[in-house]
């Protein structure tokens, strides 16, 4: 217990050492950007913050994203998470079914192309200290499309949240169609692991997969985007 | 998991609602500030399938295979021990012989916390005990 306390005190004498570091996040971000997205570690876990933050963590940017992605997606925003940030404060009871209350979500702030790029760069520089991702986790062997499509609705229920078609599978989660090209791969390894790990209290269960499955999985979603793009 | 195992944990896990639902009693009866926890806990995780009225109905369901159960059938869900209410937030509805679909919550929830989701069922279905 006793040392596990004096790395808790150490880390956040570290996290307040660090105010220095929130002062490094790039301007551009901290101006346009802050007021919705933690660029910093946030310092609480709490389901009140869950509840209360305006867009997805982005302090561990770095690791997440594609760059050409962002470049392009800042410019042309389209919608990722088909029932908003957080899911449970845009969607109503309907005839049937709880449906998103679109009049609820504001369309993302637009950039020209010379801040995406500028606001891009300062993102990619946002990197995780803690190891949250594996580096090198993914090994790149090619699944079928049919097996990973057979894991992902069947086998292991992926599509009750996530759409892996776009206009098909659940609203809850981010859409899975453009992810291999939003996400580099190690990250979607990482995250389909252990969700809580990265993004604690998120709404994604951590489930008990197998390093062959997750490396399933993992090629399948990498691989849904190429297909996107033959369309 | 062996079958040996598994049951010596159900019955420890039921003798534990036992006697947590026998601690909560009194508070439940007097108001529904006990199931506070309970209830921003559903309304975070469990919404998206089972329905913001908690009716089965969740903004995911549209497209799903197996419709998720709907918690405020009161026939329904008296017909499901705690015991395997308790398995099925913990471990996913195959620890049931059920639905994928109904994902593991054991790696998010603490015991405690999955305890009081299941005493939150009850009161939402307002049926069955334990049996
Ligand atoms: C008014 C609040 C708001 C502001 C200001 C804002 N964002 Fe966002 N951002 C959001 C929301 C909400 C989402 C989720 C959109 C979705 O999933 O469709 C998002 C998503 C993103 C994503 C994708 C994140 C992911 O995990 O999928 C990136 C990257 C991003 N924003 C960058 C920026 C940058 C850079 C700025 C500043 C120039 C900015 N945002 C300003 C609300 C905001
Ligand atoms: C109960 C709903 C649910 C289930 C089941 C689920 N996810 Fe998720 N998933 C989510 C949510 C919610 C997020 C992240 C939300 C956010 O960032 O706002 C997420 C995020 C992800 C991400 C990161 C995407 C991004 O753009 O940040 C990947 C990859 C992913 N899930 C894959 C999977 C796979 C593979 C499975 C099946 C093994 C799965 N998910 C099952 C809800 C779910
Ligand atoms: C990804 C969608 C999804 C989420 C999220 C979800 N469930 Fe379910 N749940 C289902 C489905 C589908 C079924 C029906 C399974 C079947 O009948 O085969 C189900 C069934 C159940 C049952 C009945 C089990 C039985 O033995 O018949 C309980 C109890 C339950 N869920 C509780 C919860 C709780 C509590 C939460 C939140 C912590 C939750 N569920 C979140 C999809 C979901």
């Amino acid at each position: 217990m006793k040392p596990y306390l004096f790395a808790a005190i150490g880390a956040s004498f570290f996290a307040t050492s660090l105010a220095v570091h929130a002062a490094d996040v790039p301007a551009v971000l901290q101006s346009k950007c802050a007021s919705c997205h933690a660029l910093t570690k946030p310092e609480s876990n709490s389901l009140d913050r869950l509840w209360e933050r305006k867009g997805p963590d982005l302090h561990y940017a770095g690791n997440k994203f594609n760059k050409e992605w962002l470049v392009e997606w800042l410019q042309d925003p389209a919608k990722i998470r088909p029932a908003g940030e957080f899911y449970r404060k845009h969607v109503k009871p309907g005839t049937k079914e709880d449906v998103v209350d679109e009049s609820s979500l504001a369309p993302h702030p637009k950039l020209a192309r010379k801040d995406a790029e500028a606001a891009a760069n300062a993102l990619m520089t946002l990197t995780d200290p803690d190891g949250l991702i594996e580096k090198g986790a993914f090994k790149d062997q090619k699944v079928a499309m049919s097996m990973g499509a057979m894991y992902f609705n069947k086998l292991r229920g992926c599509a009750a949240c996530h759409s892996a078609v776009p206009g098909k599978g659940g609203l809850s989660g981010p859409e899975m169609a453009t992810a291999g090209k939003r996400l580099q791969p190690d990250f979607i390894y990482s995250y389909i692991k252990d969700p809580q790990k990265i993004d604690k209290g998120v709404w994604m269960p951590k489930l008990d997969i197998s390093d062959a499955d997750l490396q399933k999985l993992t090629s399948y979603i990498v691989q849904l985007s190429a297909k996107e793009d033959k369309k | 998991m062996n079958s040996r195992n598994s049951i010596s944990f159900s019955w420890l896990t039921s003798i534990g609602l036992i006697s947590l639902l026998a601690f909560m009693e009194p508070a439940a009866a007097a108001s529904d500030d006990s199931f506070e926890h309970a209830e921003r806990l559903y309304d975070t995780y469990c919404t998206q399938c089972h329905g913001v009225n908690r009716d089965g109905n969740g903004v995911n369901s549209v497209f799903m295979s197996v419709q998720p159960r709907d918690h405020s059938d009161a026939k329904g869900m008296g017909d499901i021990p705690n015991s395997e209410i308790i398995d099925v937030i913990k471990k996913g509805g195959l620890a049931a012989n059920k639905s994928v679909l109904m994902p593991a919550w054991g790696g998010v929830f603490s015991d405690e916390e999955v305890n009081q989701l299941a005493a939150y069922l009850r009161h939402v279905c307002k049926c069955g005990s334990d049996q």
